[in-house]
């Protein structure tokens, strides 16, 4: 029973919200490593992609729910979602043609490129501040989860309850639609074809006919739809707040490294990796022990191995062993 | 229009901007957008060392300004003689421990080979971990058990907080070696992603050891190396010559701190300035130019890249450091809470990019230029939403989300000007010669 009750424990406490916040990571990363593989330069902006594409589906998520439409007991937000994605598609193509595509038809230098998504990160942080404030919001409605521990405990008679919040699971089904539609485009459609060719070897895809015009336009368009997928996903989970969004960077760069910046592989798996790091590091794993070892061993302390403020210096670390040992990822990515 | 003419009417700009701030603001505010901008000015020379001199994307400059405030704090509170005793041993010992577990990893690393290698490093860093655990955690909760209103801190050495300016070069020129060490070696975007990680890291060690400089319960009240107002206001010969003048006295002694503060910060920036630019001249900053345009013909000439880019990641750092020991002094107080990446370290990218990269006088001119426009952004904005909105009746919805917007106006202000810097004058302002 003790040896149940533990692994219960340790479902509700890390292997869930790991799976939920691995997911979240993995969709945003995968956007990054698709920017890197084609345009060939890290987006300092996807942050505040993400957190454009979520205030604009919050926005309409009000609008539905104010003339009483809403989905039943899933949230309204992924009703609204589609559009949230459409006005992210359009204001990053816009990006695009406005700053990027000067920058691209000069070929300059990846480094000068990154500088320019710092400033278009700026921009977008300020005009999500313009559109939607700097609150927290919390957009989530319907059912809020699908188990609660009560219900978990008197089904199975132990000790320890299973929470499982419909968000979560939400995040997880979605990400696996988004990630098997992409893996589909990528390796079976024709744009999706010439995409990877594109990023492998840029002067051959050109000989061979590929438009790189409209290579660059869809890898616009499915970052956009990536970008807000994430954003929304994460704001369910959690709430919608600007700033927290351009912090998320940082986990989200890391996952792409690890996995190999460029392979959309190596992006989801570096995803669950930075995320059930984070997570099972900064847990307090009094509460599991105390099931398993015996009472006399039981630990005093929380067992905690870094306090959760510490999260980034997890992420950080993992990042930099991969590096120092693997330099191309743990998939090979691509290396300039 | 020689390059010389050019340069000083962009410094006689800024010269303008401030002296019509003050006319219409007051001297105050106008003073106190110099001294800011004057720290700024030093952020930008350091991150130009690293970015204009030898084109290394470090984008942590927030970690190592915050470094220069905890120096600070470090050197110039009083120490707190019962939390030394409680437990000050423990807490240096385990700090030791933990040290000499990372120097024993890494000679493990470089001595051993093959599947020993990564075992006996694993066990090191384990057991070391738990080891630091048992020995540094009971000294910090004894240390920040002791009158934690008031301290629940080690406290620091009691010196001049002028000694706290080069300790916070110090403080952060040591961080950046270590970083350095370990990341210099990668190529510039996965460079990038450390240091912006590593700056956060710094700023969660700041907010969470309470031991060290009392985290997010903030150190107040600390020294000046200027007298205070209200002492200048009771002094009966500052009166008497304020009066003279036909100054206020209350008026006339918060000008004068300022204006000491001014004095003092345009001193440390001269040197810094004097020294950038002794060091582009040199042939050591031809050789750092050289590298950052070609590193495999440096390499091939037998310069060893790694070192200088070393050299040059401590140097531009301590830089940063200066300048974060400096901005604490003047605003008397350490507030880990406050350090944002976006204000302190890509604002200060904003102003080396705009003054011009490689220039140190474009940088110097970049930090006062953006620090004056980040300041008056606001009022402005505000104005300009007035106006726009006259039309409207008040209390209309649009009209209050247009004067709300107003406050937002700041970042979407840099981004734009980051843009148009960097498409129609991508040199910048003062352009490197």
């Amino acid at each position: 029973m003790d040896f149940l009750n533990a692994i219960v424990a340790f479902a509700n406490f890390v292997f869930v919200p790991g799976l939920a916040y691995g997911a979240q990571l993995a969709i945003g990363a995968l956007g990054v490593t698709l920017i890197y593989g084609i345009l060939r330069f890290s987006n300092f902006a996807h942050g505040d992609t993400m957190a454009f594409g979520t205030a604009i589906t919050i926005l309409v998520t009000t609008a539905l729910t104010g003339m009483g439409i809403t989905f039943g007991p899933l949230p309204t937000a992924l009703l609204a979602l589609p559009v949230g994605i459409g006005a992210t598609i359009l204001l990053l193509l816009g990006i695009d043609r406005g700053v990027y595509k000067f920058y691209r038809d000069q070929k300059a230098s990846p480094v000068i490129l990154v500088i320019v998504s710092m400033g278009v990160m700026f921009v977008m942080n300020g005009v999500v501040r313009f559109i939607i404030g700097v609150r927290d919001i919390n957009f989530a409605d319907g059912e809020r989860f699908i188990i609660t521990a009560r219900e978990f405990r008197d089904m199975t008679g132990l000790q320890e309850g299973l929470a499982i919040k419909t968000t979560q699971a939400i995040t997880v089904v979605v990400a696996f639609i988004v990630m098997a539609l992409l893996f589909w485009f990528l390796n079976k459609t024709r744009t999706g074809k010439s995409m990877r060719a594109f990023s492998d070897n840029e002067d051959l895809a050109l000989l061979s006919g590929i438009n790189p015009d409209w290579v660059v336009k869809v890898t616009w368009m499915i970052v956009a739809a990536l970008a807000t997928t994430a954003g929304v996903l994460y704001g369910l989970d959690k709430s919608f707040k600007a700033f927290t969004y351009f912090q998320l960077l940082l986990p989200i760069f890391a996952a792409a490294i690890v996995g190999g910046l460029g392979n959309p592989l190596g992006a989801i798996a570096g995803g669950f990796v930075i995320a059930f790091s984070e997570v099972t590091i900064t847990y307090a794993w009094k509460k599991v022990l105390g099931y398993l070892m015996p009472e006399s061993l039981a630990p005093n302390g929380l067992v905690q191995l870094l306090s959760t403020d510490y999260k980034f210096a997890v992420s950080f670390a993992i990042l930099i062993i991969v590096l120092l040992f693997k330099p191309t990822g743990l998939f090979k990515g691509q290396s300039v | 229009m020689s390059t010389t003419v050019k340069d000083t009417a962009l410094f006689g700009l800024v010269a303008v901007l401030l002296i019509g701030t003050g006319l219409i603001q007051g001297w105050n505010s106008a003073l106190l957008i110099l001294n800011m901008g004057l720290i700024s000015a030093i952020m930008a020379l350091g991150v130009n060392l690293q970015w204009g001199f030898a084109g290394l994307f470090n984008i942590g400059v927030m970690g190592f300004v915050a470094l220069g405030g905890l120096a600070a704090v470090l050197v110039s509170t009083e120490p707190v003689p019962e939390a030394w005793q409680a437990g000050g041993l423990r807490i240096f010992a385990g700090l030791a421990l933990g040290a000499a577990t990372v120097v024993a990893a890494v000679m493990a690393q470089k001595r051993l080979k093959g599947r020993t290698k990564t075992i006996v490093t694993l066990v090191i860093l384990v057991g070391g971990f738990f080891l630091y655990r048992a020995v540094f955690d009971p000294g910090k909760e004894a240390v920040e058990a002791i009158n934690p209103a008031v301290s629940g801190n080690l406290g620091g050495l009691n010196l001049p907080i002028l000694l706290s300016w080069p300790v916070g070069g110090l403080l952060a020129a040591g961080a950046a070696w270590v970083i350095g060490k370990t990341a210099l070696g990668l190529r510039s975007d996965y460079l990038a992603i450390a240091t912006l990680g590593i700056a956060e890291i710094i700023i969660a060690v700041m907010k969470n050891e309470d031991w060290l400089a009392r985290g997010v319960k903030n150190v107040i009240g600390l020294d000046r190396p200027v007298p205070f107002e209200i002492d200048l206001q009771q002094d009966p010969v500052f009166v008497e010559r304020a009066a003279s003048v036909g100054l206020d006295p209350v008026l006339a002694s918060t000008l004068y701190t300022k204006m000491a503060y001014a004095v003092l910060f345009t001193i440390v920036l001269l040197i810094l300035l004097w020294l950038a630019q002794k060091a582009l001249k040199s042939p050591w900053g031809r050789m750092m130019r050289a590298i950052r345009d070609n590193e495999t013909a440096a390499e091939a000439m037998g310069k060893d890249v790694t070192a200088r880019h070393l050299q040059i990641f401590i140097l531009g750092s301590a830089v940063c450091g200066i300048a974060g020991a400096m901005m604490t002094t003047l605003d008397g107080q350490l507030t880990p809470g406050t350090y944002q990446p976006l204000r302190f370290t890509f604002l200060v990218w904003v102003m080396v990019i705009v003054g011009g990269s490689g220039n140190n006088f474009g940088a110097v001119l970049g930090g006062m230029l953006i620090w004056w426009l980040w300041v008056q952004v606001e009022p402005l904005g505000l104005g300009l939403m007035n106006i726009l909105s006259s039309g409207l009746e008040d209390g209309s919805a649009m009209k209050d989300w247009m004067i709300e917007s107003a406050a937002h106006m700041r970042l979407l202000t840099m981004g734009l000007v980051l843009l148009l810097v960097l498409r129609f004058s991508p040199r910048g302002l003062i352009p490197e010669r």
